[in-house]
């Protein structure tokens, strides 16, 4: 459990066990991490259009976030939201999405992120994420 | 509650059998001012496991669902509503093996947006987890799914 912040990216976030609850996976892309998260019912917010809901996706981009900065950084410790930002720009539908993230700026202390999450087209955002880590 | 209109009362339900609130365990407390949600603490919840700390993303979750809740109490009919954009502020890590509560109050609804502010915390109110700041787009006329008449 000690080393799972400096292990396989991949499997970071088996070690988290509300990440496994929404069935978060990442995977490294092009140098930064690519989270999938495969459409399950229990992930639904509105069931009548249906849509997924406001806090998987946020959920979904905080772990995006936190992910890229674990994957980039290496901490020793979980790094610790201090505020986020989440701007919902299309209803996300009841099918796979995925997130990925970015370090606007890394200071001894904090990190800015920026993620962004998307369904079929990446060209068309669904969520969009700014927001600050503690290391 | 008692003297809320009957399709608030539904709401209540609806809002109960969200099926990702139902996955956390949360449960609607009060459909009032301020709407009230609890999620109490649970082993799936854990967002960092060599804490016990719930994951940021639950909190989010339950102040996203609890702003929702605050605004359909302040209109004065049933409709859809989308959240536009939420910020949530971090104060302190959730105690582990507590229960976390969501209290929400819609400040002002507009014809097309209704604005909210929320507070997490584990029992006092005064000594919060988060804090939220939420704008919600107010879609009149759209498919809501809720029951005006009684069931």
């Amino acid at each position: 459990m000690s080393n799972y912040l400096t292990g396989d990216p991949a499997t970071l976030l088996d070690a988290i066990p509300y990440c496994r609850h929404l069935g978060i996976t990442a995977a490294v892309k092009d140098g930064s991490l690519l989270l999938t998260m495969p459409f399950v019912q229990h992930l639904i917010g509105n069931p009548v259009l249906p849509a997924l809901h406001g806090g998987v996706i946020g959920s979904l981009l905080e772990t995006a976030a936190i992910a890229q900065v674990i994957y980039e950084t290496r901490p020793e410790r979980l790094p610790k939201p201090v505020d986020i930002t989440v701007d919902y720009l299309r209803s996300g539908r009841a099918v796979d999405s995925f997130a990925r993230a970015r370090i606007a700026r890394q200071g001894k202390r904090v990190v800015n992120v920026h993620a962004e999450m998307w369904q079929e087209d990446e060209s068309k955002p669904v969520a969009a994420l700014r927001g600050h880590l503690l290391l | 509650m008692s003297d809320a209109p009957e399709w608030l009362k539904h709401a209540k339900k609806h809002m109960n059998l969200t099926p990702y609130l139902a996955g956390i365990g949360g449960e609607i407390v009060e459909v009032g001012t301020p709407a009230i949600a609890r999620v109490p603490y649970s082993d799936k919840l854990v967002g960092d496991p060599q804490t016990g700390v719930v994951h940021g993303g639950v909190i989010t979750g339950l102040l996203d669902h609890t702003s929702g809740l605050a605004v359909m109490v302040k209109l004065r009919e049933p409709m859809p509503i989308a959240t536009l954009d939420l910020r949530i502020d971090y104060m302190r890590p959730a105690k582990p093996h507590q229960d976390i509560f969501a209290e929400c109050i819609c400040v002002r609804v507009t014809h097309e947006v209704a604005f909210v502010r929320g507070t997490a915390h584990q029992g006092d109110a005064n000594d919060p987890i988060a804090l939220c700041t939420g704008a919600f787009m107010i879609i009149r006329g759209g498919v809501h799914g809720i029951p005006v008449t009684p069931a």
